[in-house]
Parts: structure tokens; sequence; C-alpha cells
């Protein structure tokens, strides 16, 4: 039987961390579906959906030699999953602004009560050291519509927080 | 009216150029009308180029104009058209009805002026922006051989590109 696992491994970033996980997994006839992969500070970080046949056991021991040279951290689960599930985003939040604590939890909280469903978020902190700020972008699926978060989010913009939710319209052509 | 078979990625006929239409005669009325009803047939496609159903001449049909708020010409059926003016550029998300489960963030102009034949061969010349311009480019490109997966672009780089930014 085939089964899918999400598969995430995390270690001090360094040339090769993809190229040596994934030819380790593709020798094990492993198969990968969705995957996210990006460094985070001085870490690169791994999520992938793989389908393989060889159980936790069978993929850890297929990883051990890369994970041993690489020093990464693994950490196995296995799920439900397929391909060809992903929902298609209808709204993107971008927001910025001075970096302070809270920024992404209040985002969210208002967010989500206004029905956002978040598919992709990513944030990252930019400008000076003295002055730093913070970027926050995030794709998602509006179940109560695209209004309903402009005007949750409302509040955020007197408060010194540049915040942009644009409708993703999709075209099929 | 028949639906035609809709070519699917990665079937490389999708990749050929298409030719001109030289001819405007019964057999391309059929064509056409046969064209507009697999596009209809579609999940909710506002256009279709004819080499998407492995006919390769320059034939595209847009019709954006179920959309609310969305500046539109109505249904338009255009031969051996041509972008003769580009202006601005803004990213937007597509899918296309021969790469199914698939949608991406693609470039596209803002702003175009196209130049065309309606399906008897008389003159056509628009101004067209916004999401009608979209579709236009992405139909165009078919005519080409190209698919918006040629053009996807990260969502990492949407602060970069967006519209202040020139």
């Amino acid at each position: 039987m085939t089964d899918w696992y999400m598969l995430t491994l995390v270690g001090k970033d360094q040339p090769g961390i993809v190229a040596k996980v994934t030819s380790a997994l593709s020798g094990a006839g492993c198969n990968l579906g969705e995957t996210s992969m990006i460094r985070l500070g001085d870490n690169f970080t791994v999520m992938m959906l793989v389908q393989s046949e060889a159980g936790e056991s069978g993929l850890r021991e297929a990883l051990e030699p890369v994970l041993a040279a690489l020093s990464l951290v693994l950490h196995i689960d296995a799920v439900q999953a397929g391909l060809h599930q992903r929902p298609v985003p209808d709204v993107r939040i971008l927001v910025h602004g001075a970096d302070r604590i809270g920024i992404v939890s209040r985002v969210t909280t208002l967010a989500a009560q206004a029905g956002l469903n978040i598919l992709d978020l990513e944030s990252d902190v930019g400008g000076g050291e003295a002055d730093p700020i913070y970027i926050l972008q995030i794709e998602g699926v509006a179940a109560q519509g695209v209004e309903a978060i402009q005007q949750a989010l409302a509040p955020l913009q007197t408060d010194g927080v540049k915040v942009d939710v644009q409708p993703i319209e999709t075209l099929i052509g | 009216m028949s639906v035609l078979n809709i070519l699917v990625y990665p079937d490389e006929r999708l990749r050929r150029i298409s030719e001109p239409v030289q001819v405007f005669d019964g057999a391309l009325q059929e064509k056409i009308d046969a064209l507009e009803a697999t596009r209809l047939a579609g999940p909710g496609a506002v256009g279709i180029a004819a080499p998407q159903t492995d006919w390769l001449e320059r034939v595209l049909i847009v019709d954006v104009s179920g959309r609310k708020k969305t500046a539109s010409h109505g249904h338009l059926i255009l031969v051996n058209p041509e972008i003769t003016e580009w202006e601005g550029h803004v990213l937007g998300r597509e899918g296309c009805l021969s790469v199914p489960d698939y949608t991406g963030n693609v470039l596209r102009a803002e702003k175009i002026h196209l130049d065309a034949l309606d399906r008897d061969g008389n003159p056509l010349s628009f101004d067209m922006e916004g999401f009608e311009a979209r579709a236009i480019q992405h139909e165009l490109d078919h005519l080409d051989g190209l698919l918006f997966l040629d053009r996807l672009v990260s969502r990492r780089q949407d602060l970069f590109q967006r519209k202040n930014y020139k």
C-alpha cells in the first residue's frame, strides 16, 4: 500500500540540502507531492508531502546518511493526503509597518473572525537594524467574502500598520 | 454542437505556433462555433484559443462580460489578433483549460491595444485593460505555443511588483 507522509527537516543552511534529501528519497522510490522549502534565518527548513511504500521506518532509514552528513533534524507524520486537493485562494493580504510584537497575531485573529482560511503565509523582517519593519503576505480563502476581511482589518490602518486586502480573481483561459 | 477535445499539458502539440487565418469561409465559421461550444463546456473559462483544440490557426474567443465590476467589450471572436501597444504591468492569478488543477501568478500588461479581424474578416481595434486585457494576453500566448506556466512568477516577489513600482 502506498501512503503519504509529512516530512519536516530543519538544519543549519548549507548548499546541497535539497539535492541530497530528494536524491535519497527518489533513490528509495518515494514520490514527492507539494513541498515548501525556505531559508529562515540561518536555518533551512523543508516540509514535504512524500508518497512511499517504505513506511516511516523505511523513510527514516533512507534519509539517515543524509541527516548525519548535514546535521538535519527529521520529523515524520503519517498523514491523509494526496494530489489535487489544493484550494484556489481568492484573497491576498499585504501588511507592513514598524516591527512590533503582535502584528501577525492581530491581523490573523481579526481575519479569522471574518472568515479567512489561510493557505499560505510568509513574513519577513526588513528595514534598518535600528528601525526594523515587518512585512506579512497572506493568501487564503475568504469564506465570508473579501469585504468582510477588508472591514475587519480596517482598524489596524489607524494604528500605523499598512494593510492592503485585495481579491484574487483567477482567470481560467 | 459537438465539444472538441482539449489538449492537456504536457502534450507537446500545445507548443506549436499557429498560422494566420487566410480564408473566411463556412468551414471557418463551423470551427469557430465548435470552439465556442468547447469554451462553454469548460469549467468557467473566460477564453479559449484554437490551438488548445489542436486547430493551428490564429483564432481566439474571450468573454469576460459575465464578471461583476469588470471592464469589457463583450463577447469577442478574434481572428489574427495582434497586440500593438502595452502599458504597465500587474500580477494576477491564472489557470488554464489545458493545465487542470493548478493556478499560479503571472505578470501581464495592465493595458493593451489590440488589432484583429472578426469572424468575417472585418478589422477590429480595441483599447483594453485589466481582466479583459489579461485574458487576451493569456489566449494570445497559446497562438505562439506558450502557456501561463512559462510566465509564472513567485508570489514572494509580489511586494516589488505592485502597480506603484514602475
